[in-house]
């Protein structure tokens, strides 16, 4: 019914829950989301696999519901990674140019790339992403394309992602457990990121920060490349454990508080309220307050606003978001969450909003689903260029090949 | 006999390397009607020592070597020799104890020489060093133990981390510089808490009340002394210790909750010059108590010296130690009752003229009296109590996965918790 190659799937293995997007590239290139899966995740802590039975189980509901609605096959996925192992840098890589007539050829790129990959990380790590930012040719900055220019020294700035290969690992193997290939691994951060911001933005200056259950991903771009990502092992579960902690009631109900009572703000109305938590029976078992609630909410949700903000003010990025910050994730649902990133980061927040891309519109415009429809579009930009690259044959390896192929 | 203010024969006891050395660098000359005591396991660091008395700890166990950093043969030498302790202790009202925590006599002996002071009926004050961090964690670890053990049985402890001492060296400074600035800082702490207590004063302050202040309460303390002299010297003054490296522009001061101001000046030191430092002083921190004393000594002429120590309680306080406190807090004024209990001990001695002898009968039971409320209070208090919510905080759902340390803070420790917000 559908050719297999267009078929394109973004598997988010998170902490609240495991979603499958399956994506169809039409033949104009166009993507449209055609299917979605989802399930609760109970194996997962932090972002990262805790508990392998489990996880492998919402895994294969989550495909599965995917499959349904698609109607088509799953064989391939795009796997979103994340996790506190997980850092990025940027490295530059110098090369020579050697040929006679000083023009720089498309394998001085691959050199010059390939030195810049060339980065002393520690032996039990594993490069996630290395992307592009800049080529300088003879010390002029902001070449894109420097292939036919004349220079005598060719650099390229990249922004490497990288993380612990037995963590990172720990994820592949269990969707391969699954007869499932992994076509590549994607930062969430950076899938997010591919959700949300139109490249004029991304030209601009934005950050997304994309607030999990487990984890705080965030990724910064500047004048049209990726400059900064980060990861926080904070998230939505942190917020449920403080009110379970702070109301004395147990992490399901505290859950339960926290999206019914919320807010990242401090009402000014709540003051004073109090909530009566029954049991099943309707019998009152515990009074809460609900001021005691946002603060403990409030004040989780400002440290993290406040952490990201530090990372950004130490990486010196925080005059280079002119389009402002994108929020994404579950995070992003809990009210008021925009006007307190506001009064944190003292710029304009908005919760983002995924408008490059067609079908299953009104279910799809989530904040959970973002990292999800990212991982698609990643697909969908990976099938693109190998489609270029049999007719130019021109590109690069994938880092990741010999990684992913591994048992 | 007496000191003005009422203060009796005291003792300065250096314990340890660090103790004795620091005994050195001090000049006696300014401790008047102070004895000096060394004691140490180490033969060679007291043969070192100019000082009168020294006390050598020495049994079978150690073979003359001293006990090899480790606290514990520390201890159990110290107890073995108690009574030799007690002895060193004898016909003193007031004991301040120097040491160096984090090697094998400081840590070691200092709690238990503490202790045996107490039991003679003195008041003990200690000076202690935390270990650099670049000593080890082992050597923190028995210096914070240390340290727990001596807040638990002496009066009041002032310490300070030598860590702290790195924002006032450059990258050129020597070790041996380094451990001189370190010295010189505690010793600074240790005379100013002196003039304090002895020199005649505009506006004295007690023992008692300073050791009320530094009682249970901190766990490290910032030393900063200026002087200044001229028609504008109080302003200098302020400004001086503004800018101290230790106080980092006063933000130390600001997050204090016990600071020990102590002034000295010529003859010519004016209340309002007083008044205009402590209100610049009391204007930074806001949070905490104040104690203040303001001496006169000729000697100074037209200089002024402000030493200030500023402790910071870290761990959590328990809410119920902050009305004590503030009972006892120490404007100039209060503390009268105290004062009289003091005024009419120190007559009875003078009376009986046996400074030295043992204390009888009564004077034990009315030195448990002066002690008996901070006693009492004390053991429920103590700063093990204050330390255990940190242990127990539950992290939940976080149990069993890698905790998220940023920057040395448990993240998965709620927010609320670890920034002290009260849920009231």
């Amino acid at each position: 019914m559908f050719d297999v190659s267009s078929i394109i799937v973004g598997l988010e293995i998170g902490t609240s829950k495991v979603c499958a997007v399956v994506g169809e590239r039409g033949a104009d290139g166009a993507l449209n989301i055609i299917g979605l899966g989802q399930a609760r995740s109970r194996g997962v802590r932090k972002g990262e696999v805790a508990d392998t039975t489990q996880a492998e189980e919402d895994v294969r509901n989550a495909i599965v519901e995917a499959e349904q609605m698609a109607d088509v096959e799953i064989r391939n996925v795009y796997l979103g990674v994340t996790g506190g192992h997980i850092r990025g840098f940027n490295n530059r890589g110098v090369h020579p140019v050697v040929s006679a007539d000083r023009e720089i050829s498309g394998d001085d790129v691959q050199d010059v790339i390939k030195n810049a990959k060339a980065i002393n990380l520690p032996t039990e790590n594993n490069v996630v992403h290395a992307i592009r930012q800049h080529f300088f040719v003879d010390g002029q900055d902001g070449v894109t394309n420097p292939v036919g220019m004349l220079g005598s020294r060719l650099e390229v700035d990249v922004h490497v992602v990288h993380g612990n290969t037995n963590r990172l690992q720990n994820a592949i193997r269990l969707v391969k457990g699954l007869q499932l290939e992994v076509d590549e691994i994607v930062f969430n951060g950076l899938a997010s990121s591919l959700a949300l911001l139109t490249s004029e933005q991304k030209e601009l200056g934005a950050l997304v920060i994309d607030i999990g259950g487990g984890t705080t991903d965030y990724v910064v771009y500047a004048g049209g490349v990726i400059r900064h990502t980060g990861v926080l092992a904070v998230g939505g579960d942190h917020v449920s454990n403080d009110l379970a902690y702070g109301l004395k009631v147990p992490l399901s109900r505290a859950e339960k508080l926290k999206l019914e009572h919320g807010s990242a703000l401090l009402d000014e109305k709540i003051k004073g309220r109090t909530v009566t938590i029954t049991n099943e029976l309707g019998l009152p078992l515990k009074t809460v307050n609900v001021e005691h609630l946002q603060r403990i909410m409030s004040l989780r949700l400002e440290e993290i606003f406040q952490l990201v903000a530090q990372d950004l003010e130490q990486a010196g990025l925080y005059d280079y978001l002119r389009a402002g910050v994108f929020l994404g994730g579950g995070g992003a649902r809990v009210p008021h969450i925009a006007k307190l990133a506001e009064h944190v980061l003292q710029m304009p927040v908005s919760i983002g909003q995924t408008n490059s891309i067609s079908g299953l519109k009104s279910a799809l415009d989530q904040p959970e689903f973002f990292t999800a429809i990212g991982l698609v579009k990643f697909g969908s930009f990976k099938t693109a260029k190998r489609a270029g690259k049999a007719s130019i044959g021109w590109g690069f390896k994938n880092p990741l090949r010999r990684f992913l192929q591994r048992p | 006999m007496l000191e003005p203010t009422g203060m009796r024969a005291a003792r300065i006891i250096g314990v340890g390397s660090a103790g004795v050395s620091l005994l050195e660098a001090m000049n006696r000359e300014e401790f008047t009607g102070a004895s000096f005591v060394a004691v140490n396991t180490d033969a060679a660091s007291l043969a070192g020592s100019t000082v009168a008395l020294k006390i050598h700890l020495e049994t079978k166990l150690l073979r003359g070597l001293g006990t090899g950093g480790d606290p514990e043969r520390g201890r159990a030498i110290a107890e073995e020799q108690f009574a030799t302790l007690k002895t060193a202790c004898e016909g003193t009202d007031v004991v301040l104890i120097v040491a160096g925590l984090g090697g094998g006599a400081g840590s070691g002996i200092t709690p238990v020489l503490a202790r045996a002071a107490r039991e003679n009926g003195a008041l003990v004050l200690a000076f202690v060093t935390l270990p650099f961090a670049c000593e080890g964690n082992r050597r923190q670890q028995q210096a914070q133990l240390s340290l727990e053990q001596l807040r638990a049985v002496a009066d009041g402890v002032i310490c300070l981390p030598c860590q702290k001492t790195f924002k006032l060296i450059d990258e050129n400074t020597s070790v041996l510089e380094t451990f001189r600035i370190t010295g010189e800082l505690l010793v600074e702490g240790v005379r100013g808490v002196w003039r304090l207590l002895t020199r005649p004063g505009l506006i004295q302050i007690h023992f008692d009340d300073l050791c009320a202040l530094v009682r249970n309460r901190h766990s490290e303390s910032a030393f900063a002394s200026v002087e200044a002299s001229g028609p504008a010297r109080s302003r200098e003054v302020v400004e001086k210790l503004l800018n101290h490296p230790m106080l980092e522009e006063g933000r130390v001061l600001a997050e204090s909750d016990a600071v020990l101001v102590s002034m000295m000046g010529g003859k010519d030191l004016t209340m309002a010059e007083v008044n205009r430092v402590m209100e610049q002083i009391n204007r930074h921190c806001e949070h905490a108590k104040v104690i203040m004393g303001a001496t006169v000594d000729e000697a100074m002429k037209t200089h002024l010296s402000v030493t200030v120590i500023a402790a910071k309680q870290t761990g959590a306080l328990p809410s119920a130690q902050l009305p004590d406190n503030a009972a006892e807090s120490v404007e100039c004024a209060d503390t009268s009752a105290s004062r009289t209990v003091r005024g009419r001990r120190v007559a009875a001695d003078h009376v009986e003229g046996a400074p030295s002898s043992g204390f009888s009968l009564e004077q034990r039971e009315q030195a448990l009296a002066r002690h008996g409320s901070a006693r009492g209070r004390k053991a429920p208090l103590k700063p093990r109590q204050t330390q255990l919510p940190l242990q127990i905080i539950s992290r939940g759902r976080f149990d069993k996965s890698e905790p998220t340390i940023h920057k040395g803070e448990d993240l998965d420790i709620p927010t609320y918790i670890r920034r002290g917000v009260a849920l009231n």
